[in-house]
């Protein structure tokens, strides 16, 4: 166990080492100098020159890289080049923000989708079943923004009864202030993630249905009720745990768009506008912050789904 | 087998595999490639996609033959048209017949599925092969590069890389596939894995065999299944991504057109009531991505040892 514990941790550090290198060498190769994006198209050559070095951005790359690094250990993530802002600040404002939007929905999604897993699993090959089957896909299938607008469509200006788009603010409270605006970003992205889970839930249940444990509680006489919550409901969700870490990137991958569509002042949007204006201060430390934030959670769903299933015994070989 | 990361995915499990070879299962009897298409046959959803999918084919492919629109020129005296005698579907903003429209957007949104899910497949499955065969360090530096890539979402890699170069065709293909190949790989180095210690690799290295040769004529063929499961979900994949670009201005310029941009064109009139600028390209795709992962779903239930043994 120690030994396994001691690889995965060294596996994690050598990917957040990997997410700062292959980050860095991108956002260094984007075309049209910082500089221009910042300055604008009028910015003389002189306050180019100036501007550059005063941002570093005159050394050769390894230095910068190097840099940077040494400034992300002290916790500095660079000054955004258009907020004027240091980025950690932007950031730490943001997560908590963000946290109103991805706690819900991830809760409600999985409240929705683990017990649909098991009844279509329970069903399986029925009319119910592949009913769900056949919506979940069509969930799925909805290209993000296409979902979001069409709820705007229907619930903001056809039915006009929910607002399309959040309060301008930055803080957690300045967001609450109008709740009714939340919902249509949380139904977004709820209602996004159904579609997978239950999926997962689904297959997961089937293999716990096959094993024998099952057939020895029905064997006993217990009732269906209590064969599914009890026994498959428990097993069945371990491997969820599994699942959830690996969804992250694509939940914060599903709230970049949502926030872009609904103006919410989370990660999401200030890495969307960042992007748009190359401001690679903001570009790198959000997407550091996010990359570092899944290898941490996919260490400890591994870690806490070795210590949940007896049964995952981590031999050293 | 190696016990050291937990086995999570159904057909990855090898002792199941073995169990049930050994029970003198149709695994042992029948080839994969008939295993999948007679499972594919049986599957009533399974059926449906694929019928779904050789209907959108025909009509992007052989609708332009016996419908015959003008895509070319911009007429603006027949802007925006709603739909009726001429037109089934209206006109778009440039005066395009919105129903020949979608046969020639279709024919590059699948064209550009299929070219992205070759790329992906062609070199995920080597990677993976590779690294799941030579083992050790290797293995251990190949699978943190996937890690370090699948630890960021691919939006923002997207965002970022769209940013690099000019989106044509092949670039965007490029792009697709670069950031698609990591779910495969994974899949076929865990195939590998279990594979690699079977006794026909043994007896292939005992003849002489390199690695190459080994990987190429012993390990692909055998995980032949996973790869085709994750192909049609690549398909869908990349119709749905490119679409997103086009949502965010990043998609490929117009003239070109594909039911991704179609669509968020569309949305931006989709407010002042012309409804057949979204629904009909939103309503092709969904279904196209929707047959693919239907066929894809049932291929990897068949697959399922377990699953099929009930």
């Amino acid at each position: 166990m120690t030994t396994y514990l001691l690889r995965r941790v060294g596996q994690a550090i050598a990917v957040v080492i990997g997410v700062m290198v292959l980050t860095f060498i991108m956002i260094h190769m984007v075309p049209g100098s910082a500089a221009r994006a910042t300055l604008g198209l009028k910015a003389t050559p002189g306050r180019i020159a100036i501007f550059n070095s005063v941002n570093g951005l005159n050394e050769p790359l390894i230095e910068q890289f190097f840099t940077y690094v040494k400034q992300v250990m002290h916790g500095n993530l660079g000054t955004s080049y258009s907020l004027q802002q240091p980025v950690s600040t932007l950031i730490t404002q943001r997560l908590p923000i963000d946290l109103v939007l991805l706690g819900p929905s991830t809760v409600l999604s999985l409240l929705i989708a683990l017990p649909l897993g098991i009844y279509q699993a329970a069903r399986r090959n029925s009319i119910g079943d592949n009913t769900v089957t056949v919506v979940a896909f069509i969930l799925y299938a909805m290209p993000d923004f296409f979902f979001a607008m069409l709820l705007i469509a229907i619930f903001s200006v056809q039915l006009n009864l929910l607002p399309s788009d959040v309060p301008e603010a930055s803080s957690v409270a300045g967001i609450l202030s109008d709740p009714k605006a939340l919902v249509l970003p949380i139904l977004t992205l709820t209602l996004l993630s159904i579609a997978g889970f239950s999926r997962y839930m689904r297959s997961s249940a089937i293999d716990a249905l096959a094993q024998d444990y099952i057939r020895v509680a029905k064997a006993k006489g217990l009732s269906e009720r209590l064969v599914l919550f009890r026994h498959v409901a428990r097993n069945s969700m371990l491997p969820i745990i599994t699942i959830l870490g690996l969804a992250a990137p694509g939940i914060v991958a599903g709230a970049v768009i949502a926030e872009e569509i609904f103006n919410y002042p989370g990660m999401g949007l200030l890495f969307f506008k960042a992007a748009t204006s190359q401001d690679f201060p903001v570009m790198l430390g959000s997407t550091l912050v996010v990359g570092v934030a899944t290898v941490l959670g996919n260490l400890v769903a591994d870690i806490a789904y070795s210590l949940l299933d007896p049964r995952i015994r981590y031999a050293s070989e | 087998m190696p016990a050291s990361e937990p086995v999570l995915g159904t057909a990855e499990n090898p002792e199941i595999t073995d169990a049930d070879t050994a029970d003198g299962g149709e695994v042992a009897t029948i080839g994969s490639g008939r295993l999948i298409l007679s499972s594919l046959v049986r599957n009533r959803l399974a059926l449906v996609g694929l019928g779904i999918v050789v209907v959108i084919v025909l009509f992007c492919y052989l609708g332009p033959v016996f419908y015959h629109t003008n895509q070319v020129k911009v007429q603006l005296n027949l802007e925006e048209l709603p739909p009726g005698s001429g037109h089934p579907l209206g006109t778009d903003a440039s005066g395009y017949d919105v129903l020949g429209r979608l046969m020639l957007g279709g024919q590059s949104s699948l064209e550009l599925g299929f070219a992205v899910a070759i790329a992906t497949t062609v070199f995920g499955t080597l990677y993976g092969a590779f690294a799941g065969f030579v083992g050790g360090v290797v293995d251990g530096l190949m699978m943190r590069v996937i890690d370090t890539f699948l630890a960021l979402p691919t939006i923002v890699l997207l965002l970022i890389l769209v940013n690099l170069v000019t989106p044509t065709l092949w670039m965007i293909i490029l792009l697709l596939a670069a950031l698609s190949w990591l779910g495969v790989a994974r899949l076929v180095r865990g195939e590998v894995l279990s594979l690699r210690t079977r006794e026909f690799v043994e007896a292939s290295k005992v003849m002489g065999g390199t690695n190459w040769r080994i990987i190429i004529r012993h390990l692909v063929p055998n995980c032949i299944g996973v790869i085709i499961v994750s192909a049609t979900f690549t398909i869908a994949d990349a119709i749905l991504m490119l679409s997103t670009l086009s949502f965010l201005g990043l998609g490929l310029p117009p003239p070109h057109a594909d039911w991704g941009s179609m669509m968020s064109d569309g949305l931006n009139y989709l407010y002042d009531g012309y409804w057949w600028l979204v629904y009909p390209p939103a309503i092709i795709l969904i279904t196209t991505v929707v047959a693919f992962n239907m066929i894809g779903d049932a291929i990897h239930d068949s697959l399922d040892t377990r699953v099929r043994s009930r």
